[in-house]
């Protein structure tokens, strides 16, 4: 990147700094027209020169001019206004100035707003773009945060300075110069006076200043190193807590925060300092002028207009010295935070960009075999992985890689990944290097999956399809406003050196992955999730979350259908006893008494949770079913139970996962609550801790909690209460709760909980297996099976995808490989994470599946456990470094070296 | 069947015999309670070990694989308990467990009986008595079966 700042934008802005110093200068007209109108009006209309005579009237607005050679040439007349037409006349005048002046400052400032941050759009993307081109060992060496931290923060201040960074100088310094030389011409040697000192200013308060440049580096480099430890506490969290360490953390980040106080504080001290000295020097020279000025007055040297002109003149100087310093001030800063920047975004080997360049078309299949020549990698601290090695893969083979703990065919893997480059030697299709074949080439016709999974902050379906996302194949037409707004971004787009790519576009490369479009590419997923055998943790995940209603429309047109399946099946398996169905007039005792009385799913915080029993409306339907004091003595036995049994427990102890109606932490709480109200009559109790003791017996199922609390009065008196509670429903609550409806989706419940509608019952330990696996057979019956997978892969992964499990992630990773059907699928122990025997089915499905419909790509499998070698064509082995056998599976047994010994 | 009979049941297993009542509440409360018909499995021979089960009501069959098909080996009657040798040395179960009437069974899950055992040295004491007991049985038929 250009190392100047100033370069930087005088090559990207120049045309844009000469404009906008013409419009500068254009406006500098009216602006001094609207100096010289107050004397005009004062003088005139109001003090009445010129119209000394009533009736008199003065031409206004006359144009005439007294050219060369031709003499006074008059262009207009004017009109002719008398005393208080002209104030009025020239007062609107007045009003007009003051009009476009404003006019032009908007203008100005508006366009210099517009240029800074159109230049920082610019930088921020060609940083971004050149840590997408930056070698691999480059992010081994750097804080994520603290890229993230320059990109974001430290360009910044430059979107400020980008507007004034030319115009400024010429400015300030015209005013200043125009200054000195009136002071030059009234006299020459207060003139003098006035030049060294400026001389003085301009010399020492750089100089001083540069103490200031050091400590802006430090600030900002300080600032950043935090910004990565702050990041690297984030991620290492789980770290921090294992080893108890988080006491040293406190500590290293006190100190840091403590180092960046004193940095920060001396460049305040030092701000200052140079601030007062400058002001003492602008304030030294009228004291000249007072002192010798005076002097050669007395003397008769100077005449006291001169003084007096002069003195007046040098009002006008320290104003544009002093912003022209500032300036030059902040133009050092930002000059210094950007090329700190540009330092740490230099780097050697950077990737050319023709590389990545935007690829349409589809390369074509790469039919030459994939080889490496001499190759030899080396880890970042110089050992070698792998030592000189050549190999080859022809297409359609299928090799496994072998090795042994120091054999080094994962580094084989990555350098044919590109993921790391060679120390020496090449990895080669056919004759071109591989690292100089386009990624559109490498990145569609090749893939890779490892055992280092990386996913992206977004649904399960976002990342299996991400490795489909090379390029925007369709061009999306907007209409009216959205069209506007499209037009106007891709102009911006331009304007800033930002590509114009549509994100809205569809990017996802169908053809790749066997498809013709959106509508049969589930197929082809369903395929790849079936093959690693991650189809099933997805429908789990389906089933457990809330469908989005607007996308998944099937599900919820069918409940009816699916509900009554269920039952049907139920019945036939003679598993009817196993759910208990909800029904609207009748008390379900598998549910618990909060939602035998609610009957509905909570769709806002009004109803939910903790605050029902505090929410007026249900408090008082409460009292009408004449339930209020028999939930509340409830409530207390319970809160009695509960705090015999449990009150003795630590509160990490894991019993407590089994207390349903309180917490840990509340136990001391209600204990002394039940102390205050225990023989306290009901009417005594105040509302709110009437709602803390209700609240527990929402909680409440018979056959689990077993306390003998429930009678068939009760539960007839909560369905009654059931009842009136809907139908008074004020309208505020609409919107806070689904009513159960045997007939209608509930959008705030889980699919598990709508095709239920019930509750299991709690007496049969493997029923929400059993209950699963039919609830799956009846949604492939009906169909719905697929819909209920594209539920699951809505479910987001999670930052770095932390809320699936090793095993998913490793999983999904495979499945995002084999789904652009590749004609070199690279896999480096790919499911480490799974025990062998998934490990060897994965297998098995992934071979078959990458060779359905007679596509036949090569598969490189670096495997973790030697057995796996069977499966393949071919077997290579790795030790040391070096490549020791090769052949086929059964070549290598009888020849009876390290394969033979690594696999008995 | 409330909380608090489950309590007096469970008093009457030997291995609890020797706990306070109070904290037998406790046990029975962080238990589930499961109810299975005649024929249904408890659990099966070489499944992983997760839970022990106390009869409260009902028969169960226990059977091992053989040759020629399951084989009964023993009965459990109320207040017996079962599987819980299995929890304790991490293997998997030894033999199957059926449901021979209709049965209900407190479900005691394998973190929560070994939290008990470090508890509760009289419940450990009282394991290691049964299995001594056990163990010399075992010695006793097996020198049975060499003399014979």
């Amino acid at each position: 990147m250009e190392p100047s700042l100033a370069r930087y934008i005088w090559t990207h802005t120049r045309k844009q700094q000469i404009w906008i110093l013409m419009i500068v200068l254009l406006s500098m007209i009216p602006y001094f027209m609207s100096f010289d109108l107050p004397k005009l009006i004062v003088n005139g209309p109001i003090q009445g020169k010129g119209f000394e005579q009533p009736g008199t009237t003065l031409p206004f607005m006359r144009l005439h001019y007294n050219l060369p050679f031709i003499g006074e040439v008059q262009f207009f007349s004017g009109f002719q206004l008398d005393r208080k037409e002209t104030l009025l006349a020239l007062s609107l005048v007045f009003l007009l100035l003051v009009v476009i002046n404003g006019l032009f400052k908007l203008y100005i400032n508006t366009y210099k707003g517009r240029l800074g941050e159109r230049m920082l759009r610019r930088i921020r993307f060609d940083l971004i773009d050149r840590v997408l081109r930056f070698p691999p060992i480059y992010f081994k060496r750097v804080k994520s945060a603290e890229v993230a931290t320059m990109v974001k923060d430290e360009v910044e201040p430059l979107g400020g300075f980008i507007g004034d960074a030319f115009l400024q100088p010429v400015l300030l310094g015209g005013q200043a110069l125009t200054a000195m030389l009136f002071i030059m011409v009234q006299n020459v040697w207060l003139g003098m006076i006035a030049v060294v000192i400026v001389i003085i200013q301009i010399v020492l308060i750089p100089r001083m200043r540069r103490r200031l440049l050091v400590l802006g580096r430090q600030r900002q480099l300080t600032a950043r190193a935090l910004s990565g430890r702050v990041g690297e506490i984030v991620d290492g969290i789980g770290a921090v807590h294992v080893h108890d360490t988080s006491n040293y953390e406190r500590a290293d980040i006190a100190a840091r925060l403590g180092l960046i106080f004193k940095i920060r504080f001396d460049l305040y001290q030092w701000k200052f300092m140079v601030k007062f000295l400058n002001n003492f020097l602008a304030q030294l020279t009228p004291f000249l002028f007072y002192m010798i000025g005076g002097y050669l007055v007395i003397g008769g040297r100077l005449d006291v207009g001169q003084l007096v002109a002069v003195i007046g003149a040098y009002k006008d100087l320290p104003g544009p010295m002093k912003e022209l310093i500032d300036w030059d001030q902040d133009r050092q800063d930002v000059q210094v935070k950007y090329q700190q920047v540009v330092e740490q975004f230099t780097v050697e080997d950077i990737i050319a960009p023709g590389i990545a360049a935007l690829t349409i078309d589809d390369p074509g299949p790469m039919t030459n075999p994939l080889s490496a020549v001499g190759l030899s990698m080396a880890d970042d601290g110089g050992a070698m992985l792998l030592n000189r090695v050549s190999m080859q893969v022809k297409p359609a083979e299928t090799v496994a890689l072998v090795s042994t703990p120091t054999g080094g065919a994962e580094a084989l893997a990555e350098a044919f990944a590109r993921l790391n480059w060679p120390e020496s030697g090449k990895v080669a299709s056919g004759a071109d290097d591989l690292l100089e074949l386009p990624e559109a080439v490498t990145g569609r016709r090749m893939s890779y999956a490892s055992s280092d999974v990386f996913l992206f902050q977004a649904s399960l379906r976002d990342n299996l399809l991400y490795g489909l996302k090379h390029a925007p194949l369709t061009s999306v037409t907007y209409d009216g406003a959205a069209a506007d707004q499209q037009r106007w971004n891709m102009d911006e787009a331009r304007w800033s050196g930002n590509p114009d790519f549509d994100v809205h576009s569809d990017w996802i490369d169908y053809a790749s992955a066997g498809a013709t479009g959106p509508h049969d590419l589930f197929e082809a997923v369903r395929r790849v999730l079936d093959a690693v055998l991650l189809s099933r943790d997805i429908l789990d995940l389906g089933l457990r979350s809330s469908a989005d209603l607007t996308r998944h429309t099937k599900l919820a047109g069918r409940i009816v259908e699916l509900r009554a399946a269920l039952r049907t099946r139920l019945e036939q398996e003679g598993l009817r006893e196993l759910v208990v169905p909800f029904e609207p007039g009748a008390y379900n005792t598998e549910a618990t008494i909060g939602q035998n009385l609610l009957f509905g799913a909570a769709a806002g915080p009004e109803l939910a949770d903790k605050a029902l029993a505090a929410n007026p409306y249900f408090a008082s339907v409460l009292k009408q079913a004449g339930l209020d004091s028999t939930l509340y003595e409830m409530g207390m036995e319970i809160a009695e139970q509960a705090i015999e049994l449990f009150a003795d427990l630590p509160p990490d102890h894991q019993f407590f996962q089994q207390l349903a109606f309180m917490s840990a932490e509340e136990i001391p709480a209600y204990e002394t609550l039940l102390q205050r109200l225990k023989n306290r009559p009901y009417e005594a109790v105040s509302e709110a801790d009437r709602a803390m003791i209700i609240t527990l017996s929402f909680a409440y199922i018979e056959p689990r909690h077993r306390f003998g609390l429930l009678t068939d009065e009760l539960m007839s008196k909560i369905v009654a209460a059931r009842n009136q509670f809907y139908e008074n429903l004020p309208p505020e609550l609409h919107n806070a709760i689904e009513r159960y409806d045997p007939a209608k989706y509930i959008a705030a419940a889980t699919v598990m909980d709508n095709v239920l509608f019930g509750r299991v019952g709690n007496n049969h330990p493997d029923a929400p297996d059993r209950i699963r696996s039919i609830v799956y057979d009846i949604l492939d019956e009906l169909g719905l099976y697929a819909e209920l997978l594209d539920v699951g892969l809505d479910f987001n992964v999670g930052a770095g995808g932390r809320r699936l499990t090793g095993g998913q992630r490793q999983k999904l990773d495979v499945a995002r490989a084999l789904l652009k059907r590749p004609d070199f699928l690279i896999l480096n122990r790919p499911l480490s994470a799974l025990d062998q025997r998934i490990q060897d089915k994965v297998l098995r499905n992934v071979l078959e599946e990458a060779r359905r419909d007679g596509h036949s790509p090569a598969i490189v499998w670096v495997v973790t456990s030697p057995a796996m070698a069977m499966m393949f064509d071919r077997v290579m082995v790795f030790d040391s470094g070096q490549l020791v056998e090769d052949g086929t599976h059964e070549t290598l047994l009888a020849e009876n070296g390290i394969f033979k010994e690594l696999l008995s | 069947m409330l909380l608090k009979d489950e309590v007096g049941m469970l008093q009457r297993v030997p291995l609890f015999s020797g706990i306070e009542p109070a904290k037998l509440k406790l046990l029975a409360f962080t238990s589930d309670r499961v109810n299975y018909s005649a024929g249904q499995i408890l659990f099966r021979q070489g499944d992983e070990a997760d839970a022990a089960y106390v009869i409260l009501s009902g028969r169960a069959d226990i059977l091992v694989d053989s040759d020629s098909g399951p084989m009964k080996v023993a009965e459990l009657l109320p207040n017996s308990i079962v599987g819980e040798i299995a929890i304790l040395c991490n293997s998997s179960r030894t033999a199957t467990v059926s449901a021979a009437s209709d049965l209900e069974a407190l479900r005691i899950r394998k973190d929560h009986f070994l939290r008990l055992m470090k508890e509760f040295p009289e419940m450990t004491i009282e394991i290691l008595r049964v299995l001594a007991d056990r163990l010399s049985h075992t010695t006793a038929d097996l020198i049975d079966a060499r003399s014979a």
